[in-house]
Parts: C-alpha cells; structure tokens; sequence
C-alpha cells in the first residue's frame, strides 16, 4: 500500500490499538531472510527440537517429518544450530 | 451537605481518591512518595474502600501497573513527587498514548543533584510533554477539588487522557487547612463510575501496544493531539457542573484584579496565593496590579489569558523551574508563544524563584510587581530573564 492509500488518522483505531485477534499472521516476515534452513530429509529424526525451539513458530510438525514455513521463517538459524544430527543447513538467499 | 475537615494537601487528595470509588492504586511506598498513598492505604486497610492496592518496587512499575489496570477498565490512581516522577517518566507517555484515563496526584519537589526534597516545578515540567493533562492548585481546598473533577475529564470518552493534579510540597502537601468536603453519596453521584471505550476483554481480544512503525506512528500521535484538543470543551463541563454542586467555580484560569490592572504576574500554584494577598494590599493603595494563575497548565489556556491581558502594559512571568539553556522557563515561553501568535505586544520579563524550595516571600513579590509596574509605565524590558531570591 502507498502512504496515501492507508487510512488516515480521524479512521484508524485508537492508541494504535488492534481490534482484529491474531493479525501477525498477516504480517510475512520470510522476506527478512538472508539465510535459508534447508532440511535433510534422509538425516533428520524427527525428534521436534527445531519445533521447540523455533522462535516464529515457522517449523512444521507433520506426521513422520518436518518442514519449514517459508512466509514466516526469518532464517535465524537456531533450528540448524540445535538440531543434533546436522540435517538442516543454512543457505544462502538469493533474490 | 458539606462539612469541613482539617486536611493537609495530601490528606485532601487521599481523602477525595477514598470517594471517587478508584479500582486500583498502584504506588511505591517509600521516599519520595508522599503522604497521598500513606493514608490512603490507612483507608484501605481499614475497609473504607474496595481499592486493590498494589505495592510496587518503584515508581516505573507503579505507573506501569497503572497502565495494565486502566486498560482493564478500572479506574486508576496513583501519586508520586520528585525523582518518582522522573523514575515514571518512560510510562508516562505510555499511559498518555495508549489513551489510559489515570488519575495522578503529584507533589511537586525537585530534581536532585544536589539532594533535597522541597518544593519546585522542575518534576513536573521535566516531563510537561508527556501528554497527560497537567492542573496545578494553590490550596488543599482546590486540590480536593480538582481531584474529583481529574477523573470526570480523565475518564471523559472524548478525551481519556490522565491528569495529574500538581500540588505544592510542604506548603500544601504538610500544611493543614480547613477543607469543605462533600458528603460521599454526592461525589459518587458526582464521579459515577468509569464506562471504559476499549478495553482488554478476554471474551473481545483486542491487541495493545503493538509495533506501530513509519506507516502509521505519525497518525496515532495526531490522535493524541486531538485528544489534547477536545479536552477543553470537557473540562469546562465539568467546572460547570462542579460549581452547580458546590458552588466553587474552577475555570482555565482564576485572575484577580485583570479587569484594571496595568502590570500583572502569571504563576501556577500555591506562589499565586501570595501574590494574590500582596496584590490586594498593593490596590488598596492605588496601584493597578493583577494575578493570574493557570489552573490547566496542559492543555495550555492561550485564548483565557490572550483575554486576561486584554488591557495590561507589562506582564511578570513566574517559573519555579529552570529549562537552562532556554531564552525562558517553561511558563514564560509558552506565555511568549501565545502573545507572539496573538500579535499582542507587551512588556513580559521571567522571573525564575523557589527553586529547591527557597521561600518567595510577598516583599520578592511586592518587588517583582513594583519592577512590572516600572515596565509597563516606560515600555522597556532591562532584564528579559532574572533570578529573585538567590544569593549573588
């Protein structure tokens, strides 16, 4: 959105206070990134601590694996760094 | 009915919070808080008041858990003085811009270093632009007063800003006097209670606080301005329907002698009292002298005194803080400003006093209106910014 197509002051909110529940879904913040996680598939364990300890929330759990959520995923690389069998490497984005 | 009870400033400002049905008070207990919270809690502990009473571990979390209550909806309140205050500056503007209605009795010491605990303006006006609405009272009397009133334009769903209620330290917040109070039916019919706008609800999540950055910052901020502006056409009602209940009219300001005086001085608190006694006595021997005191510091009452002033020669303006470095203390530069707006030319000249609590006796004020009366008879300002009552 350009500056003159957001709402002014006499429409928006008070206080700059959010009236709608759970609105940073709607902010993607995957485009922050400068290192991708990548996951081994063939290493990996499953044992969820790149779940536990994903700051965004931005790994999946799903049935026998997990994969990341690219929208949200801020590429800290905390996931990488706790996973005990080296399945997840951080590559570089490029765009 | 009213009765008058014996009350110090701070007695009188904890005995009008024990009225106006306050939810919560949040307060750090020791130095340099005041006896507000001392006897207030004295209400608490013996019943008086359904108040949850929050002892904190200093004044930064006193105005913060001020904060998280009135964005519950509770109605709020706390007092502080001095490095308190500073200690709460970071909230303070947090509590403003998030639209909390809290109600706040400072009592005004100033700044250390070096230490000391007696009265100037320097805590409030360090933090003047905080956004909160500011009344300053000369008597235990207004202090009452103003606190019953603070929390009807607090509260007030065109305006929700806090307020504090400045008072002077020792000489009102120590200084017993006869305080007419009204009964507690009257206030609480009077005050009510809060109806918030927006508040957190568990049932209705709302988000508060959240990051708000280049994109809509700016407009949140303009919001707050308005709030500031709206405020007027609120705190007139208010005065109105509180000098229908009891018959003592508060305004923006209170003048005494304007209507003829040629030289006048303009000064917040209880200093105006003084100058009001030593104006009477200085009229009754034939010289045009007047007072003005802004009870509203914020918003500023530019278009009252534009109108006090209407047939005055030379104005003294009183400022018991120092913005050092400035061309003027804080009073004297917003009075500059509006006379500058208005086109309006008149002799002004600042007098700084009362600093770390020295006493402005009525001879300094005789002296000052005697050096006004000088200026508006030769139009010549010889000294733009002076000190009276410091050694040389």
């Amino acid at each position: 959105m350009s500056e003159e197509s957001k709402p002014g002051w006499k429409s928006i909110p008070m206080a700059g206070v959010l009236l709608e529940p759970g609105s940073a879904m709607k902010y993607k913040t995957g485009d922050w990134r400068a290192f991708r996680p990548i996951i081994d598939e063939e290493k990996c364990i499953n044992c969820l601590l790149c779940w536990i300890y994903c700051p965004d929330g931005a790994v999946i759990r799903e049935e026998k694996k997990v994969s990341i959520n690219y929208e949200y995923c801020k590429g800290c690389g905390i996931c990488a760094n706790e996973c005990p069998v080296k399945a997840i490497t951080m590559v570089e984005e490029k765009r | 009915m009213s009765k008058i009870l014996g009350l110090t400033g701070d007695g009188a400002v904890a005995y009008a919070v024990k009225q106006c049905n306050v939810d919560v008070v949040a307060a750090y207990p020791i130095t340099p808080q005041t006896l507000i919270v001392e006897e207030f809690s004295e209400y608490v502990h013996n019943g008086e008041v359904h108040t949850e009473f929050v002892c904190v571990e200093s004044e930064h979390s006193a105005m913060s858990a001020c904060v998280g209550a009135s964005l519950t909806g509770a109605r709020v309140f706390t007092a502080t003085a001095s490095q308190g205050l500073a200690l709460m500056h970071e909230i303070l503007y947090i509590a403003s811009s998030l639209r909390c209605p809290i109600v706040m009795g400072v009592v005004n010491r100033t700044l250390s270093a070096p230490i000391n605990i007696h009265c100037d303006h320097s805590d409030m006006m360090g933090s003047r632009d905080c956004g909160w609405i500011q009344i300053y009272v000369e008597n235990a009397q207004e202090a009452y007063d103003w606190v019953l009133q603070a929390f009807r334009i607090a509260e007030d769903p065109d305006v929700l800003l806090p307020v504090t209620v400045n008072l002077d330290a020792f000489i009102l917040s120590h200084s017993l006097e006869g305080v007419k109070v009204l009964d507690d039916a009257e206030v609480e019919k009077f005050v009510s209670t809060r109806k918030p706008v927006l508040r957190v609800d568990p049932d209705k999540p709302i988000t508060v606080g959240a990051l708000c950055l280049t994109d809509f910052f700016f407009e949140t901020k303009r919001q707050h301005v308005e709030a500031m502006n709206n405020s007027p056409k609120t705190i007139s009602r208010v005065n109105n329907e509180f000098a229908e209940l009891t018959g003592r009219r508060y305004d923006f300001i209170e003048t005494f002698g304007m209507d003829d005086a040629e030289a006048a001085i303009i000064c917040l608190g209880s200093t105006a009292g003084t100058a009001k006694a030593v104006a009477k006595s200085m009229r009754s021997k034939g010289k045009k002298v007047g007072v003005i005191k802004p009870w509203v510091y914020r918003p500023f009452p530019a278009e009252q005194i534009v109108k006090a002033i209407e047939n005055l020669k030379a104005l003294a303006v009183l400022d018991r803080a120092c913005s050092i470095g400035a061309p003027y203390g804080p009073l004297c530069s917003d009075t500059i400003a509006t006379l500058y707006r208005e086109g309006i030319k008149l002799g002004v000249f600042n007098v700084i006093y009362g600093l770390g609590g020295r006493d402005m006796t009525p001879f300094d004020i005789e002296t000052v209106f005697n050096e006004t009366l000088e200026v508006a008879k030769t139009g010549v300002v010889k000294e733009p910014l002076k000190f009276v009552g410091v050694r040389e």
